[in-house]
């Protein structure tokens, strides 16, 4: 445990300036040696590195849209399309109840908080395999890989967002709604969630490259799990407090909560759903920290 | 050069074990099998389960090594290298170094042993590292340096330099998909050379580019070395590693086979590549070239103090030397040897022509050695057949082909065909010739002999 590949006693990158740096600093000092067992996650390395997150996020979302005619839009009309869809079989042919909210601006404040998530745990599980150049070229805390590809769809969350609160304009729902500051708090959550089940699903994706096809499938579950088309009121009691160990459901409650009110202030559930997010995040931290080691090898 | 004392790589014991698969990359496995094996007895399975895991997670092997498929790409790798020294590192394809550069550059972990980088380290495993074909030369430039270790505010203050220096000024916001890939790779080099770290690692990116740009490159390392850097570079190319490095490493099979001054290890290679040295005798007169007139004993490359030499300057004479026994009496025997490059093509034959031995020779044993002159042979290894023969009648007596090999270098001093000019230099040899230049219509004198 002690053992540690690559340990930085001073963090990479330490205050570098002009030339004079060039001047020997005998304080960085790297030590090279086999790993073994569980490794630390190394938060300061981290943190030392995250002008190169900063620029993994830049380059995904500059190329995405550098080639897209409508660029940005594509944000909104995916979410946008499967509210329609959701709107006519759901909201019209059976008649979901929907916490007494028009059905589309109901299903388009899960949608935003869900498409971020979807895409982000889409992404990141493919990260590893699809970063294979990089891995196997030059050195980087790895878990900045799926980190990236979380964060790249937050501009999307935003853009999103954005016309949710158009729709709800649109209604005639729209007002002062002193909740919206938590907001931010459930959008983290679907980012640790997505995060956590991204660094799951891309380390083991290396080893098994079945995974990729694991992963659409583990989405649609996941979608039918979490009350994105259906209200989470129609379950009841404690069945409620289990059905919030899907860290998604405390979101998609969260964001309905905050924007239009539906439904509690966060509660036990949203605080199991917060707990599980945090377990499977530090879980897949750890794995992913675990095996890294062999990525360069395997990959 | 700063102090050095203290070493700026330090490597103990170094080793990488690798499974090696067969259809599918190392290590990969599917799921599917995974899964089979599962569903076996359970308690196997446990054991099972555990071993794969520990042998494939774990860093310990757990299998012996002794499987076949499993291979040390490296074993018991030590060495140290002082601060501003630049070591090139040699070997055949396949021979761990890579493997080597990758561990050092924390790219793979290594499965034993432990290495110290003191300062901070820069490596260039590819020629643009982290760029993407969409992006820029700007937006690339940024993305590389960030990957590769530069600071963001570092990158600002030296874009424009990255820019001249890759000589893109004009394109800097082109997609570096409509780039030639000239321009690429100088790109890709310019941010990599104002990298400015304490240590570099370099995998063989010299080798692409063309000679003008080599040549600024070749430079703008000297320049690294001047600043104290240290410098580990990978390299098949001998004249470069020659040329650029005090100290050379030479790996095959996963272990330091030798480790010394560039120049020696460089022709220790070429000649075990090329499985001669520059000394071969045969103590046994049964396995020698030859019949019962004449048998040959020995050859070796000399220097004018009679020392047998592997590497030789391209300045200095070089002697070749062969030594045979005359068995029987009454015959005319002339001897020859021929000159070969490395890539095989002869560059001459030579005999000897002394009216002397013209006469039929008394048994006894006989050396007669060539001298090449200095200036006369280009860089690189040169190998050596020696071969004996009569006239009337004509009859071939021993050709041993290929039996000495030597390496001729340029320390790059002056005093040679290459002028000041270090970059390739063209031919089969390389004489240094007499030139005269006249101005308008001035007869030029030939100049004394």
């Amino acid at each position: 445990m002690a053992d540690r590949v690559g340990k930085d006693v001073i963090v990479s990158g330490a205050s570098l300036s002009g030339p004079a740096s060039v001047a020997v600093s005998p304080t960085m000092l790297t030590v090279i040696e086999p790993a073994r067992g569980w490794a630390p996650l190394k938060l300061a390395e981290l943190w030392g590195y995250r002008e190169v997150l900063y620029f993994l996020v830049w380059r995904d979302i500059t190329i995405r849209y550098r080639q897209t005619i409508i660029g940005m839009t594509w944000a909104v009309i995916q979410p946008f399309m499967t509210m329609v869809v959701f709107s006519v079989f759901f909201g019209r042919l059976a008649r979901m109840p929907s916490d007494g909210i028009p059905y589309p601006v109901f299903a388009f404040a899960a949608l935003v908080p869900w498409t971020f998530f979807a895409s982000g745990l889409t992404l990141s599980a493919n990260s590893l395999v699809h970063s294979g150049h990089l891995i196997t070229k030059v050195y980087f805390p790895r878990l900045l890989v799926p980190m990236a590809r979380v964060l790249t769809g937050l501009p999307d969350l935003a853009l999103s967002l954005l016309f949710l609160v158009g729709m709800i304009w649109w209604y005639g729902l729209l007002q002062a709604r002193p909740a919206l500051w938590w907001l931010p708090a459930f959008a983290l959550l679907a980012f640790v969630t997505a995060l956590g089940v991204g660094l799951w699903l891309s380390a083991l994706n290396v080893q098994y490259r079945d995974i990729q096809h694991v992963v659409p499938f583990l989405v649609q579950v996941w979608l039918f799990a979490t009350p994105v088309a259906y209200p989470a009121s129609l379950l009841s009691g404690p069945w409620r407090t289990i059905y919030g160990l899907n860290p998604m459901v405390g979101v998609v409650d969260g964001f309905r909560w905050a924007l239009l009110g539906s439904g509690s202030a966060p509660s036990l559930n949203v605080a199991v759903s917060a707990v599980a997010a945090v377990l499977i995040f530090l879980s897949g931290a750890f794995f992913f920290r675990r095996i890294e080691r062999t990525f360069a090898d395997v990959v | 050069m700063p102090s050095m004392s203290e070493a700026a790589v330090r490597v103990d014991n170094l080793g990488k074990y690798y499974r090696i698969g067969t259809s599918r990359q190392a290590g990969q496995l599917l799921l599917r099998e995974v899964l089979s094996n599962l569903g076996r007895a359970p308690f196997r399975r446990i054991a099972a389960g555990t071993r794969h895991l520990r042998a494939r997670f774990g860093g310990q092997h757990a299998s012996s090594a002794g499987e076949p498929n499993h291979i040390w790409a490296l074993r018991n790798v030590s060495f140290e290298v002082a601060r501003g020294q630049i070591v090139g590192i040699i070997g055949p394809n396949g021979a761990g170094k890579s493997t080597l550069l990758k561990i050092l550059s924390r790219i793979t972990d290594p499965t034993e042993g432990r290495a110290e980088l003191r300062g901070r380290v820069g490596s260039l495993l590819e020629v643009g590292t982290g760029f993407h074909p969409e992006l820029t030369g700007r937006e690339n430039s940024y993305l590389s340096g960030a990957l590769l270790g530069m600071r963001k505010t570092e990158i600002d203050r030296k874009l424009d330099e990255i820019l001249a220096f890759a000589e893109i000024e004009k394109f800097a916001d082109t997609p570096v998909k409509y780039y030639s890939s000239g321009m690429y790779v100088r790109l890709a080099f310019a941010v990599a050379a104002h990298l400015e770290p304490e240590i570099l690692i370099v995998d063989e990116v010299l080798a692409v580019g063309d000679v003008n740009f080599q040549r600024k490159c070749l430079n703008k390392m000297e320049d690294v070395r001047q600043h104290g850097r240290t410098i580990l570079f990978v390299s098949h190319n001998m004249a470069a590693v020659t040329r650029l490095c005090q100290r050379a490493i030479l790996i095959s099979h996963g272990v330091i086979q030798k480790d010394g001054p560039a120049a020696e290890v460089a022709s220790a290679y070429l000649s075990s590549s090329l499985r001669t040295s520059a000394e071969r005798s045969w103590p046994s007169p049964e396995s020698a070239p030859g019949n019962e007139v004449v048998r040959l004993q020995e050859v070796r490359v000399r220097d004018e103090a009679g020392k047998t030499v592997e590497h030789i300057d391209i300045r200095c004479r070089v002697g070749l030397e062969m030594t045979y026994e005359v068995l029987t009496p009454g015959h005319q025997i002339s001897v020859h040897m021929s000159l070969s490059n490395e890539s095989g093509v002869c560059l001459f034959g030579t005999g000897d022509l002394d009216l002397r031995w013209r006469d039929p020779r008394p048994p006894g044993r006989f050396t007669s050695t060539v001298w090449i002159p200095g200036n006369f042979l280009a860089e690189g290894a040169i190998v050596v057949s020696a071969a004996a023969s009569s006239h009337q009648p004509f009859r071939r007596h021993f050709t041993a082909q290929d039996v000495v090999a030597f390496h001729v270098t340029d320390p790059l001093e002056g005093g040679s065909a290459r002028g000041d000019w270090d970059g390739e230099f063209p031919g089969l040899v390389r004489p240094l010739l007499p030139w005269t230049t006249t101005f308008g219509n001035e007869i030029s004198p030939a100049p004394p002999p």
